[in-house]
């Protein structure tokens, strides 16, 4: 027989963010102790409630936020009562009774219930239209009230009332915010930090008014407006209130629990019964209570190593700092910063850049500090506030920051590299740089989604996202001594990119096997990441003599189309610089009838896409799109897309040079080029620049007296304008001028590092040395590239419709019919 | 019942590379690796259903095509940190020829 041990129960009311957390650790620490149940008021996992406020805003999903799903909960054999809320203690038989009824008996108690938010007593407080923000439900109700009304009021000028009154903002309603006081945050901010803050949300379009004292909610079936004290009247159709929140222990109180303002606990998170344990907003320990969730996850730690019986951690209490999580605003604050007569203040105030900053101090020790528009700082600061450090030897030169005490880097990677490792750099999760970088460089970590995964850190709130990606940035490519000491090319090697790309050279490596073996992968056949930079690197360095492996192409550039969510594929034909005929729109609108195609788009290159065709039609819609004179239009590339153009002197009464001219040029020129990631191009006219030259890879501005080219810009993820390269006078100097870049970045080039991120790398200054005052280095480069274009220029598309390259691909293997 | 069908050569499936294979319930991708071994799986990514025959195909993973999760062909599994499972089939070379195996009796049209 099975001597089966029985387990101890443990019941856990409360399915949020601080229960949750406690009962993850505990897993942690003794995964087989208890039979855990929790009960939750609400219809879900449990979620991560800070980041309701970027799902008001738009900027995330419900789904993006859950932390457990249903499914976690089974896979750990927890019962979730998802939906149930529990009604009574019944301390004397040791159960929880649900509203239901049921009565569940508990060995050990967990109360997790948080807080609920507070409704201002006034008259109409009641009406439909008048919420909270505390949950999903409010979230839903908020987004359904913007598509059907238009004016919103928010009480409370808090942090909770700011992102309320933003994420309404930016679902398109008019929002007014009412606060009490004169100063925003005022908890928080100082009047100076809390005048910017006010001057920056009034820039985007909120409308204030403070102080003002709300005195009653009106309408009859829905809410209609808001009264003030003064006797004013605002309309509104939606009244949120957010005027802070209120610990939830109704609960406990009446099963007799020692309350005052929330459940009182000991140092090891027990209330009066030690059977009972509290944790998160509904407790108050040491007289203090908590409304962020890096002290909950603190008290979480210690709640679950005294339910596993392991050890004797305390709970101390926290110290707390706070960040608005508003896009595109940067407050931070922490500590004690009201003036007093013991007290010494550092400001620095810019109002150029928009950045002011308050250090308080007391016994030469940081107190307090207020950061705005520059927040870089803050961990470290709120670091020696925790840590009473004496920071008389470096008072003058404090307020400037980690990166100006002596070491001298640049940007923000230098506060980065003074921090100590102690330094917590994620409080919702309490992740420090130390235990950040050992991950980083023990699991070779080098993108910001690794680190995530891998400590947690920047994955609740976001807000440290910036300093994570720093602490990489500076792991990754300081001289810190476990690291390693160049990135890397990816997770196969140790090698980086530069490496590889000499290696290929100095020991004419031809493959990729050849390569892998000489320079000693680690993997097998390498990885998505390094397969398809090694058969561009070997392409770029042999022309004509490497054969394209399409095993290590990505499927759009192996199949000549691009993937959509699907699986089907686009296809752009090109057009030359833009410019099409009717013969060809024919041939295209015939196309899409013919093969069914359902959407056809004009790109933002000036191009026609048809979207939605199926693999297998591919060599056929190429094959009418040849017949019509249309070859590929590389939209699918790391190589060279498209030329924009403006009708420049052809038609505009404005036109200096024959922009349309040169664009079709240097697109038959280049095209088919392949380059390290894709390379776009625009010639405008004028100056007027209609063909928006200035954020284009390369970009040609025509002038009376010549063509200016500019390059190194970009307009996607990241916006940046073009540097300016040169000026030259006639169309062929500017065409030997591009082609030679651009073969320079072809050469040196990282594998998907685009042109500006090249030329931050290299530096300008290096690249016009040797692409215009070197003039025998420009007309080599110009040979290099123009010799690799004989092997190149092939159309692709021809290529498969109807020269036989890659029959397989296009065709299932087998078609079944299951009988 | 399980029944083995044949369903081409092996020469037919490029190496680090896959085919697909139609059937009534969907495709299922066919892969062979660098030693020519065979896998099939539902053509179907854990993650939002991105078509694995499509993907890059690294020793015994293939990395789906529209967010890179990585699947291993031998259990479907993804690589962590990301999670999800795609079904797989029995599939075997037998002198140049692959064949797969389905629950349901199906025949070669
Ligand atoms: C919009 C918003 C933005 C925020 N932003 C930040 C931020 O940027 N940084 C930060 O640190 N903090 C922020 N917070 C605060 C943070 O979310 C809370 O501190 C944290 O969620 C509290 O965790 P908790 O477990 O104590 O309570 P909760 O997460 O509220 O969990 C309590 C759960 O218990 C349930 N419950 C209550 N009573 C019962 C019962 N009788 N039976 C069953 N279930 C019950 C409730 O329904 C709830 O789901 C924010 C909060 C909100 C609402
Ligand atoms: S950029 Fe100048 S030349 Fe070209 S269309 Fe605009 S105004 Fe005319
Ligand atoms: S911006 Fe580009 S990547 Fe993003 S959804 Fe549109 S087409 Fe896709
Ligand atoms: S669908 Fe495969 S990674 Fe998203």
């Amino acid at each position: 027989m099975l001597d089966k041990v029985i387990k101890q129960k443990l019941v856990v009311i409360g399915n949020g963010m601080a229960g949750i957390r406690t009962v993850e650790a505990l897993l942690e620490r003794a995964p087989d102790l208890y039979d855990i149940t929790v009960f939750g008021s609400e219809p879900y996992g449990n979620y991560n409630r800070i980041l309701l406020s970027p799902v008001l805003a738009g900027e995330k999903t419900v789904d993006d936020i859950m932390l457990n799903t249903v499914d976690w909960y089974e896979d750990n054999n927890i019962t979730l009562r998802k939906g149930e809320t529990i009604a009574m203690i019944d301390r004397r038989t040791c159960e929880v009774v649900t509203e239901a009824g049921d009565r569940i008996p508990y060995d050990r108690l967990l109360i997790a219930t948080g807080s609920n938010p507070i409704m201002l007593p006034l008259p109409g407080k009641d009406l439909p239209g008048v919420i909270g923000f505390r949950d999903i439900h409010d979230v839903d109700r908020m987004i359904k009230a913007s598509t059907d009304y238009r004016n919103a009021v928010v009480i409370g000028g808090g942090l909770l009332g700011l992102e309320a009154a933003n994420g309404l903002m930016k679902r398109g309603m008019n929002v007014t915010v009412v606060h009490l006081l004169d100063t925003l945050m005022e908890r928080q901010l100082d009047p100076v930090a809390g005048g910017l803050l006010r001057k920056s949300l009034e820039e985007r379009g909120m409308v204030f008014k403070m102080p003002a004292q709300t005195q009653a909610i009106l309408g009859e079936d829905r809410v209609t407006g808001v009264r003030f004290g003064d006797g004013t009247e605002l309309a509104a159709d939606l009244v949120v209130m957010a005027v802070g929140i209120r610990p939830n222990f109704e609960l406990a109180r009446k099963a007799g629990l020692h309350c005052e303002r929330g459940i009182v606990v000991s140092d090891t998170m027990q209330t009066y019964d030690g059977r009972i344990y509290a944790v998160g907003e509904c407790v108050q320990h040491r007289r203090q209570t908590y409304g962020l969730v890096a002290p909950l996850f603190d008290q979480a730690k210690v709640c679950a190593n005294h339910l596993a019986m392991k050890g004797f951690a305390t709970y101390d209490g926290s110290v707390t700092s706070t960040k608005l999580k508003v896009t595109g605003i940067d407050l931070f604050s922490a500590g004690d910063f009201a003036p007093g007569p013991d007290k010494e203040e550092i400001v620095l105030q810019d109002a150029n850049r928009g950045v002011y900053k308050r250090i308080i101090l007391k016994d030469k020790k940081i107190v307090g500090a207020v950061l705005y528009g520059d927040t870089i700082d803050g961990p470290w600061y709120f670091q020696h506030l925790r840590d009473g450090t004496d920071v008389s030897h470096m008072r003058e030169r404090l307020v400037f920051g980690a990166g100006n005490l002596g070491d001298g880097g640049v940007n923000g990677q230098s506060s980065v590299a003074a921090m100590s490792d102690e330094t917590e750099i994620c409080g919702c999760n309490g992740v420090c740089k130390g235990a950040i970088v050992k991950a980083i460089s023990d699991k070779k970590l080098f993108t910001l989604d690794d680190v995530r995964a891998h400590t947690k850190a920047s994955s609740s709130c976001g807000s440290c996202t910036g300093l994570v990606e720093q602490v990489l940035a500076f792991t990754l490519g300081g001289d810190y001594s476990a690291a390693p000491k160049v990135k890397p090319l990816c997770k196969c090697t140790d090698h980086s990119h530069d490496d590889v790309r000499r290696v290929i050279v100095e020991q004419q490596l031809k493959s990729i096997p050849a390569v892998m073996r000489f320079m000693e992968w680690k993997t097998l056949n390498g990885c998505h990441s390094c397969r398809p930079a090694l058969n561009y690197y070997l392409l770029a360095t042999w022309p004509g003599e490497y054969r394209d492996d399409q095993q290590s192409r990505f499927i759009n550039e192996r199949v000549h189309a691009n993937i959509q969510k699907d699986g089907t594929y686009s296809v752009v034909p090109r057009m030359w610089g833009g410019v099409t005929t009717p013969g060809e729109l024919r041939a295209i609108a015939d196309v899409a009838e013919k093969f069914n195609i359902p959407t056809v788009k004009v790109t933002g290159g000036q191009r026609i896409d048809l979207l939605g065709v199926k693999k297998e039609d591919l060599p056929a819609v190429w094959a009418d799109l040849n017949d019509a004179g249309m070859v590929s239009g590389h939209a699918y590339a790391k190589g060279l897309r498209t030329v924009k153009t403006c009708v420049g002197s052809e038609w505009c009464r404005f036109g200096t040079q024959d922009s349309t001219g040169l664009g079709i040029k240097l697109e038959k020129f280049m095209w088919g080029s392949w380059t390290p990631a894709k390379v776009k191009l625009a010639v405008s006219g004028c100056p007027r620049n209609c063909a928006e030259a200035t954020c284009k890879d390369v970009g040609v501005v025509c002038v009376d007296s010549g063509f200016e080219i500019h390059f190194a810009g970009a307009a996607g993820l990241h916006i940046k304008g073009t540097e300016f390269l040169t000026k030259v006078e006639t169309e062929d100097e500017a065409l030997e001028v591009i082609v030679a870049l651009t073969q320079l970045y072809r050469e040196e080039g990282w594998y998907l590092e685009r042109m500006y991120k090249w030329c931050d790398r290299v530096s300008l200054e290096q690249i016009r040395k040797r692409v215009v005052d070197d003039l025998k280095n420009r007309k080599a480069l110009f040979e290099r590239f123009a010799y690799s274009q004989q092997f190149s220029q092939s159309d692709p598309w021809a290529d498969r419709a109807s020269r036989g390259v890659d029959r397989n691909e296009f065709a299932p293997l087998a078609e079944l019919e299951l009988a | 019942m399980t029944q083995w069908i044949e369903i081409g050569a092996l020469d037919e499936i490029p190496r680090l590379g896959s085919r697909v294979v139609r059937t009534p319930g969907g495709n299922i991708a066919v892969f062979r690796t660098e030693s020519d071994e065979v896998f099939a799986l539902d053509d179907r990514c854990p993650h939002k259903g991105g078509p694995l025959s499509q993907g890059i195909v690294h020793n015994k993973r293939v990395t789906c095509p529209l967010h890179n999760f990585v699947i291993e062909l031998a259990s479907g599994h993804a690589v962590a940190p990301d999670e999800g499972c795609t079904h797989t089939y029995p599939a075997k070379v037998e002198n140049g020829t692959v064949w797969l195996a389905l629950r349901q009796a199906a025949a070669v049209s």
